[in-house]
C-alpha cells in the first residue's frame, strides 16, 4: 500500500465485497426496525403503525427482565466454566503423554456435534431422571435422582453449552500455551519460581490474549443460544430458562406477533452492543500488540 | 563461593549419548568458557550444571555439595539465555526484580538491589519500559541484571552474544569481562566463537562431540594444543594442516602451521604454490595459497603486500612453530 495508485486500486477492488456486506447487514436490520414499529400480527392481515407500543409490550412482558438475567447468567456461567476448564485441560494436554494425538481429537470432538443433537443426548441419555446415567449413578449410591431440567433448568443448559464450548476454549488456549517459549519457563525456574508461581507470573499473562479471544468469540455466540433451550426445557419451567433469543422466538412464532418480536430483536441487538462495549473496555486492551 | 565439580557426568537423550563422560573442576571466581562447534554438547553441559537437564549418571557438586538431584531453583545459580528469555509482559524493573520477588525479599531491599543492578548496567533510564521497547544490547543487559540481583554462586551464560551485531558484541564482551572483574563471581560461558573464548576466559574448555578435548588457559591452548581438533579450533584464521611428504619430513602424520607462522616469498621456500584469494583487512592481509599437492593454505602477513591472484609464490614454515600430530591426531612433543 505504498503509492496513491495502489491505495485507490485497493479501495476499488474491495468495494464490491464491502457493499455486499453492507447490504447484507443493513437490509435485515432496517426491516427489523421497520417491523418493530408496526402492528404486525400473522393472524391479522391488517398492519398499521404502532409507535413504541411494541417496545412497551415487550419490555413489560413478565418474562422480559428474567430473560435478560438468564441470558447474562448463561453467557457468564458458560464463560466461567470454559475458560477455567479450558486452561486446566490445555495445561494437561500440553504434557507429553502416550497417544497425545488421539487424546486431543477426543477432547475436541464435542465441538463437532450439532447443538440440538448434543442437547438431546444430554437430555435423554445423561440427565433424564428415569433412565439417564446421572440418575443411575445417584441410585447406585442410594440418592434420590435429580430431575435436572425441572430443578435446575438454567444450570443444566449452562452445563450442556459449556460442554460444547469447552473444546473450543481448550484448543485456542492449548495453541497459545505451546507458543510460550521454553526458555522463558526455564528462566523463571532458574529465578526460583515454583510451578504455581510460574503459572501465575509467566503462563497466565502469556495466555491473556488467547483468553480475551475466547471470551469475545464465545460471548458473541452465547448471546444467541437457542437450540439447546428449545429441545430441552422449552424455556421452562415458567420462564426459568428463557433467554432473550427464546423470548423473541416465543413472541414471533408462538404468539405470531412479528412486531413485538422485532422489537425484542432490536433490544437484543442493543443488549449485545452493551455487552460488547463492556467487554472491550475490560479485556480489549489485551488485543493491542 | 562458587566452585563447580563434575565427576564422570554422562548424559544421553533416548539412548543417544550426548556427553559420554565429562569430568571437570571449576574454581571459585573463575571465568570458564565452554567452546566447540555446534552440536558438541556444550549447551547441554551448561544445562546439566544449571539443573535444567537431569544427568543420566555422574555427580555434580557445588562448593563440594552434591546437587545432582536438586532442581534449578535450589542450586542458587543464575543463567542468561541466548534469547534472553525476558518476560515480555513485565517492565525492566519487574524483570530484574523477579528473582527477588520469588525469593520473597522485602520490598525496600528488592527495590534497592534492582536500582543497584540498573546502575551497574546503565539501565536506570529504562526501568519502566517493556522489553519490546529496548534494543538488543539493552535486552541483553536486562537479562544480566536479572541474573546479578540475587547474588548467585555462579553465572551461567548460554551463547549470550550470538543475537547481537558485530560491534555490539565486542562491547558486550568487554562489559561482561569487566562485570566479572567487579563481582569476582564464578562465570561459566558457552560459545561457539573461539574469539570470545580467547578474549574472555581464564580457562577454556574445548568440547568436541560431547568429549572434553582440552582444558587450559587461552594461551596454553594456543601454544600447546593437545590434539589436531584443538589446534584447528583455537586461533584465527585456523591452523594450516599438511599431510604426506611435507609431514614425513618432520616425522609426523600431520603437521600444523598457523597462518601467522607461515612465510610467503616470491623467490624461494619449502612449498610452491599459487596465490588464490587475498583478504585485505588493512592492518593484516590473509592470502589463500593453492599449494601443489597440499591444497589450500592460509598465510597472514602484516600490512599490505602486492601479490596478485595467480602469482607463483613459495611458502615456508617458521621452524620453531611447527605442530606435529600422530596418526590419531594427538600432538607429538
Amino acid at each position: 500500500m505504498a503509492t496513491r495508485e495502489s491505495r485507490t486500486l485497493a479501495r476499488i477492488m474491495m468495494a464490491p465485497s464491502v457493499i455486499v456486506l453492507l447490504i447484507w447487514m443493513i437490509v435485515p436490520l432496517v426491516l427489523t426496525l421497520w417491523f418493530s414499529f408496526q402492528n404486525y400480527n400473522l393472524l391479522n392481515p391488517i398492519t398499521s403503525f404502532a409507535g413504541l407500543l411494541n417496545y412497551q409490550f415487550f419490555v413489560t412482558d413478565p418474562a422480559f427482565l428474567q430473560s435478560i438475567g438468564n441470558t447474562l447468567l448463561l453467557v457468564g456461567g458458560v464463560l466461567l466454566i470454559t475458560v477455567v476448564g479450558g486452561i486446566l485441560l490445555a495445561l494437561l494436554l500440553d504434557q507429553p503423554i502416550f497417544g497425545q494425538g488421539i487424546v486431543r481429537i477426543l477432547v475436541i470432538s464435542p465441538f463437532f456435534i450439532m447443538p440440538p443433537v448434543a442437547a438431546l443426548i444430554w437430555k435423554n441419555m445423561l440427565m433424564h431422571p428415569g433412565y439417564g446415567i446421572f440418575a443411575r449413578i445417584a441410585e447406585t449410591f442410594g440418592f434420590q435422582p435429580v430431575d435436572w431440567f425441572a430443578q435446575f433448568p438454567l444450570f443444566s443448559i449452562i452445563l450442556i453449552v459449556a460442554w460444547q464450548w469447552l473444546p473450543f476454549a481448550t484448543l485456542i488456549l492449548l495453541t497459545a500455551l505451546q507458543s510460550l517459549s521454553e526458555e522463558q519457563k526455564e528462566a523463571a525456574e532458574m529465578d526460583g519460581a515454583n510451578a504455581l508461581r510460574r503459572f501465575i507470573y509467566i503462563v497466565l499473562p502469556h495466555l491473556a490474549r488467547a483468553i480475551t479471544v475466547v471470551i469475545l468469540i464465545q460471548t458473541i455466540f452465547l448471546l444467541g443460544i437457542f437450540a439447546e433451550v428449545l429441545v430441552t426445557t422449552n424455556g421452562g419451567p415458567g420462564y426459568n430458562s428463557t433467554n432473550l433469543a427464546f423470548l423473541v422466538y416465543r413472541t414471533a412464532l408462538l404468539s405470531f406477533d412479528v412486531g413485538g418480536a422485532s422489537a425484542g430483536g432490536v433490544i437484543a441487538v442493543i443488549l449485545a452492543n452493551i455487552v460488547a462495549i463492556f467487554l472491550m473496555r475490560a479485556v480489549g486492551r489485551n488485543l493491542d500488540a | 563461593m562458587g566452585s563447580i565439580t563434575l565427576e564422570h557426568v554422562h548424559k544421553s537423550f533416548g539412548g543417544h549419548p550426548v556427553i559420554p563422560d565429562a569430568s571437570l573442576q571449576i574454581e571459585d571466581g573463575e571465568f570458564v568458557v565452554f567452546v566447540g562447534p555446534s552440536g558438541c554438547g556444550k549447551s547441554t553441559l551448561l544445562r546439566l550444571i544449571a539443573g535444567l537437564e537431569d544427568t543420566t549418571s555422574g555427580i555434580i557438586r557445588l562448593d563440594g555439595e552434591d546437587v545432582t538431584d536438586q532442581g534449578p531453583a535450589s542450586r542458587g545459580l543464575a543463567m542468561v539465555f541466548q534469547s534472553y528469555a525476558l518476560y515480555p509482559h513485565m517492565t525492566v524493573r519487574q524483570n530484574i526484580g523477579f528473582p527477588l520477588k520469588m525469593a520473597n525479599t522485602d520490598k525496600a531491599t528488592a527495590e534497592r538491589k534492582v536500582a543497584d543492578a540498573a546502575r551497574v548496567l546503565n539501565l536506570t533510564d529504562y526501568l519502566d519500559r517493556k522489553p519490546r521497547e529496548l534494543s538488543g544490547g539493552q535486552r541483553q543487559r536486562v537479562a544480566i541484571g536479572r541474573a546479578i540481583v540475587r547474588q548467585p554462586k555462579a553465572f551461567l551464560f548460554d551463547e549470550p552474544l550470538s543475537n547481537l551485531d558485530a560491534a555490539l558484541r565486542v562491547n558486550m564482551r568487554i562489559e561482561i569481562t569487566e562485570l566479572h572483574q567487579q563481582l569476582k563471581t564464578t562465570m561459566v560461558y558457552v560459545t561457539h566463537d573461539q574469539v570470545e573464548a580467547m578474549t574472555m576466559a581464564d580457562k577454556i574448555v574445548v568440547l568436541n562431540a560431547g568429549r572434553i578435548e582440552q582444558v587450559g588457559s587461552p594461551m596454553e591452548l594456543y601454544r600447546n594444543p593437545a590434539n589436531k581438533f584443538v589446534a584447528g579450533f583455537i586461533g584465527s584464521p585456523r591452523m594450516n594442516f599438511l599431510e604426506g611428504p611435507a609431514a614425513d619430513k618432520y616425522r609426523a602424520a600431520t603437521i600444523g602451521v598457523r597462518p601467522e607462522h607461515m612465510r610467503i616469498s616470491r623467490e624461494s621456500g619449502e612449498w610452491a604454490g599459487r596465490v588464490g584469494v587475498a583478504e585485505h583487512l588493512g592492518s593484516d592481509t590473509f592470502f589463500h595459497i593453492h599449494v601443489d599437492g597440499a591444497g589450500m593454505q592460509t598465510v597472514r602477513t602484516e600490512g599490505e603486500k602486492d601479490f596478485a591472484p595467480g602469482d607463483p609464490v613459495w611458502l615456508s614454515p617458521d621452524p620453531s612453530h611447527i605442530y606435529r600430530f600422530d596418526q590419531s591426531g594427538l600432538a607429538l612433543r
